[in-house]
């Protein structure tokens, strides 16, 4: 009930139950949206009805719900997912039933949000990859490691050394984490130190011939082929074995993922030694020579050999025939290596070339080639794409495979060169590092290569500054991991992959079909009581069965056989349609062609 | 001259003190990570080799019965609480935890055929050859004090089973005929008939509350409804079922136990033919329980022999046995999807686990997660033969075996004879009769 104003007075102020001035009367009719009669009562929300539910789809673009609530999330640039990425998402549109249609799209939302979450740690990585750019009118190629070295930062310059060695031209090995360096003499001299602190761990000669060093799992065993057989000592120098089934070895190489020592000797052998169980898993003849070049492929564990006809064979412990041969090079083989990446294979030949070839596809064709003056004898491709290549004395890096230019030049300078006192007879990037291993005839020098190494390292795959204990751990657990050597496959993801028969195989399967022979059949027919027919009719029963099974397989055969002569027809018909076949009319031959001059067939003859 | 080269702070990689964590820099760049699927391969190897491992499904023993254990009653608010009852017509009740009995009291003459709680759990109710439905307070009585039942009800008819109705304060008793009770009155309030001579076991859908099903002596599965006068529908299967399970999530389906060694999952819409047909069993399958998940359920059998099953396929994903349990009478799932409890002839309970190589006690984080790892690299990896091969391995005892390999043969030998019949017969006379039909004799409505 509203007062009414006194005579006289003011009208009194507007109250919130009286009209509200300036409001339409639309507005004041229904001031509170009541819920219907048989909700009223009820305080807390309605869940929405099945049927009313709209069903949410699997769609990424559409927002759910407010986006002024959440915080904004940057998006993710397309290289870096790609980066990431496993590949494309399963096309849902083959699978039949809506159950694992739904499925399968669920699927692929939650690898998609992994890859995602995997790019955002970019973020979160430390480092930044090392470079060196040039002044105006100058190049980079014109810069010596003095220059470099006195231009970084303390620790940095540190990296930069050289050790003169009396021993003859060596071989070097990094360990996987770049910490430690092994270094072996031809003439007998073997060391291993720490080259970040130059601590040195061990340092003797075997008195025999050194052809090659190789760290095993972790930086406290090493593999040294010597003149006669393979031997492993410990971080010490302690002798801890000498493997005799492994002779006259030129070369060595160890996969960590599967635990093998890949040994390559002087007869042709290629031997695969399972180093945690001390077996040899494999070990046949490659039947390819002195074998002088070998790598192994990071991404799939298969060996690549280097032969001296120019040719590379790809080879897997299990498989007694290479997985794959490319022939690189007219001449023969001077180096080889496998980019970290499992990608390109780089080649050099006595033909003075370069080459650069795309091993995940095996085409015939590489995807480089350059021409240098000079053979080249060492090859090394660093984690971030950067090769190096000596030639006797001179060597010289380029900043990615597929840009090496030839030497000399003048638009395509190397990214840096360099001139050792002695031929090169061992190079390699160390990994995580921006430096670049070099040993000589009469020496070792270490090489500032900035922008060569990965930054940022991954502590639970190769810590550079791990501790005994978990190096340790790290031993037990790669251990738990290890891959088996029937799974070295030129194609790593073979096995996560669905087992579909390939074409060749597709067509073995029907050529074999016209060869098959019906199965032997064994029967053994039940024993029946006495007086029920004896031990002819039971031949004779048996005998019935054999010719009625194979009567049907004769018959089953028979009907395949069809079909696919039906389809081989069909296709021929339907080409034949399309275009019709011309059919080449015989020259009629007389007695007297003879006596026509021959004259096509003449120069064919003298070729 | 412009030069920048990876130099590495220690101070940001190696801890300080050893009070510290280690400091693990991660980098998930994919080249990084060689062999990615063969590792993983290799892993989830190891997962399943270590599931197999730790398969040790035997918790305890819980001995005390005098005669074998015939039926289970599982307290429906109290996890540690099980209710037993046995042969000579004593009722047991477990405190789980502590693995004691913590009251006995021998409620019949002769058999304690059915035990029910109330839905809340204050009372209990059981049955037994005396024809006499008791009722119990879940207290125990004062010390000093005799057991006594709060309520016995005579029954005109043998009673064989009984369920409670999970909201209302109803039960259902089953014999001669399947009789609704109400706890007020001592008369049935409703009693159903469908000339059946005797019914074994009675079950209250637990979602769908006035819904019965009952398993009959004349081989048939009968559907009630408590509000009607009339039973709703009656299939009638090859064999005698000896128990019956609703699935408690999906409650239209339900699991029968059957005489043939079979189980029978169906949907109360469809009784034509059995959802599913659950194989593995050599001997008659006595109880059946559903998981409170709905997803799985276990079953006994005269074969000695427990299995586990998914509930939307065909063979078993394990079988629990011992040396010295006998014929499996009863079986229970508890209530908190972890643990199941067996009742045999030879007067134990049995307690497993529902999950053969679960670690029981506390799971910190670190070891959880790496649980859930394993768990999602064997089902990646579940279709590899190899993997497949040690996942499915068990080892069952040479009777089992030995019965097995019988009825393959059997089985075999019915093909064989079947697809002979029909080589020599007019073509379409011998039709293709599936396996899932052969069971189900008819339907009555």
């Amino acid at each position: 009930m509203t007062k009414t104003a006194p005579k006289g007075r003011k009208k009194p102020p507007a109250r919130y139950f009286d009209v509200a001035a300036g409001k339409s009367e639309d507005d004041i009719a229904n001031p509170i949206k009541l819920k219907r009669r048989n909700q009223q009562n009820f305080k807390g929300d309605f869940l929405k009805m099945q049927s009313h539910y709209k069903k949410q789809k699997f769609d990424k673009k559409k927002p759910t719900g407010s986006q002024d609530d959440k915080p904004k999330v940057p998006k993710i640039s397309k290289e870096l997912m790609d980066k990431y990425s496993r590949g494309d998402a399963v096309d849902s549109r083959g699978i039949k039933t809506r159950h694992f249609k739904e499925q399968q799209q669920r699927k692929e939302i939650y690898l998609e949000y992994a890859t995602e979450q995997a790019a955002r740690t970019e973020l979160l990585l430390q480092e930044t990859a090392g470079q060196l750019e040039a002044d105006a009118e100058e190049t980079t190629a014109g810069y010596r490691q003095e220059e470099i070295a006195a231009n970084v930062d303390l620790q940095s310059a540190a990296k930069h050394f050289a050790l003169k060695l009396d021993f003859g031209p060596y071989t070097m090995r990094y360990t996987k984490n770049g910490r430690h360096l092994l270094l072996g003499g031809r003439r007998g001299h073997v060391a291993a130190f720490d080259w970040v602190t130059k601590k040195l761990h061990c340092e003797f000669n075997v008195m025999e011939t050194v052809a090659d060093v190789q760290w095993l799992h972790v930086p406290t065993m090493y593999a040294v082929a010597q003149k006669e057989w393979v031997y492993f000592y410990d971080k010490k120098g302690t002798e801890l074995h000498c493997v005799k089934r492994l002779t006259r070895v030129n070369r060595l190489d160890f996969l960590p993922y599967h635990f093998l020592l890949a040994a390559a000797n002087s007869a042709g052998y290629a031997s695969w030694l399972d180093v945690s169980i001390g077996e040899l898993v494999g070990n046949f003849s490659t039947g390819l020579g002195d074998i002088r070049h070998m790598r192994h492929n990071p991404s799939n564990g298969v060996l690549c050999i280097g032969g001296g006809k120019g040719v590379v064979s790809m080879w897997s412990p299990k498989v007694r025939e290479p997985l794959a041969t490319i022939l690189c090079h007219s001449t023969a083989m001077t180096a080889l290596t496998v980019d970290p990446k499992g990608m390109h294979l780089v080649t050099a030949g006595l033909d003075r070339m370069v080459k650069v070839w795309d091993i995940r596809n095996l085409n015939d064709t590489p995807l480089a080639t350059f021409r240098l003056r000079l053979p080249a004898n060492e090859l090394d491709v660093s984690q971030r794409g950067m090769l190096a290549l000596s030639q006797g004395t001179y060597l010289e890096t380029y900043t990615d495979v597929l840009e090496g230019g030839g030497t000399g030049l003048r638009d395509k300078l190397p990214y840096l060169r360099q001139r050792c006192d002695a031929s090169v007879h061992g190079l390699r990037f160390c990994p995580y590092e921006d430096v670049l291993g070099v040993s000589t005839a009469n020496g070792f020098h270490s090489l500032l290569v900035p922008g060569a190494g990965e930054p940022n390292y991954d502590a639970l795959e190769d810590n550079p500054y791990e501790t005994s204990k978990q190096r340790r751990e790290h031993e037990v657990h790669a251990l738990l991991e290890k891959i088996p050597p029937e799974l070295i496959t030129l194609d790593p993801h073979e096995i996560t992959g669905v087992d579909a028969p390939t074409l060749q195989e597709k067509i073995d399967a029907k050529r074999q079909l016209f060869h098959l022979k019906p199965p032997r059949i064994n029967i053994n027919p039940r024993h029946k009581m006495k007086g029920r027919g004896g031990t002819a009719k039971a031949a004779r029963n048996k005998q019935i069965v054999k010719d009625m099974q194979r009567k049907d397989f004769i018959a089953e055969v028979r009907k395949a056989k069809k079909g696919v002569i039906a389809d081989h027809k069909l296709k021929n018909d339907g080409d034949a349609g399309q275009q019709p076949k011309v059919k080449k009319e015989r020259p009629v031959r007389s007695v007297l062609d003879r006596f026509k001059p021959k004259q096509q067939n003449q120069q064919k003859s003298r070729k | 001259m412009k030069v920048k080269m990876i130099s590495r702070n220690p101070d940001n990689y190696v801890r300080e003190t050893k009070l510290q964590q280690h400091k693990l820099p991660r980098n998930y760049d994919p080249a990084l990570h060689p062999l990615e699927g063969p590792r993983e391969y290799v892993r989830a190897l190891n997962a399943t080799k270590l599931d197999r491992v730790f398969a040790k499904p035997f918790v305890c023993n819980l001995s005390g019965h005098r005669d074998g254990v015939s039926c289970f009653g599982k307290h429906p608010k109290l996890l540690s609480t099980l209710a037993t009852g046995a042969y000579d017509g004593e009722v047991r009740i477990w405190d789980l935890a502590n693995r004691t009995s913590i009251r006995n009291f021998v409620a019949h003459d002769g058999f304690v055929r059915g035990i029910a709680y109330a839905g809340n759990g204050d009372r209990l109710l059981t049955v037994g050859d005396d024809k006499t439905i008791k009722m119990w307070s879940s207290q125990a009585p004062e010390p000093g004090e005799e057991e006594e039942p709060i309520n016995t009800i005579l029954s005109r008819h043998i009673l064989h089973g009984i369920s409670h109705n999970r909201r209302e304060n109803s039960f259902a008793t089953c014999g001669e005929v399947c009789a609704i009770w109400d706890d007020q009155h001592n008369d049935p309030i409703k009693t159903l008939k469908w000339g059946v001579d005797t019914l074994h076991t009675i079950s209250y859908n637990p979602v769908e509350t006035t819904v019965l099903a009952c398993c009959a002596s004349d081989r048939s599965i009968i559907l009630y409804d408590q509000r009607e006068a009339q039973p709703l529908r009656k299939v009638v299967l090859t064999m005698k079922s000896n128990k019956l399970a609703w699935n408690p999530m999906e409650a239209f389906n339900f699991t029968v136990a059957n005489e043939d060694c079979n189980l029978y999952t169906f949907d109360t819409r469809q009784l034509q033919t059995p959802l599913k047909i659950h194989f593995d069993h050599v001997s008659a399958v006595t109880d059946v329980d559903y998981a409170p998940t709905g997803q799985e359920f276990v079953s006994s059998s005269y074969d000695k022999t427990v299995r586990i099953y998914h509930a939307h396929q065909s063979h078993s994903r394990d079988i629990y046995h011992t040396k010295r349990m006998q014929h499996v009478v009863c079986v229970a799932w508890s209530l908190d999807n972890r643990y199941i409890f067996s009742g045999s002839d030879e007067m134990n309970v049995r307690m497993w686990k529902a999950n053969a190589s679960e670690k029981l006690g506390i799971i910190r984080p670190r070891e959880r997660a790496n649980f859930n790892y394993q768990e999602a690299l064997k089902e990646k990896y579940a279709a590899h033969p190899q993997i497949k091969r040690i996942a499915r391995h068990r080892q069952v005892p040479r009777h089992v075996l030995n019965a097995q390999r019988k009825m393959r043969a059997v089985k075999d030998k019915e093909l064989l004879k079947e697809a002979n019949v029909r080589r020599h017969s007019k073509k379409g006379k011998v039709p293709y009769v599936s396996e899932k039909q052969k069971h189900v004799l008819r339907q009555d409505v």
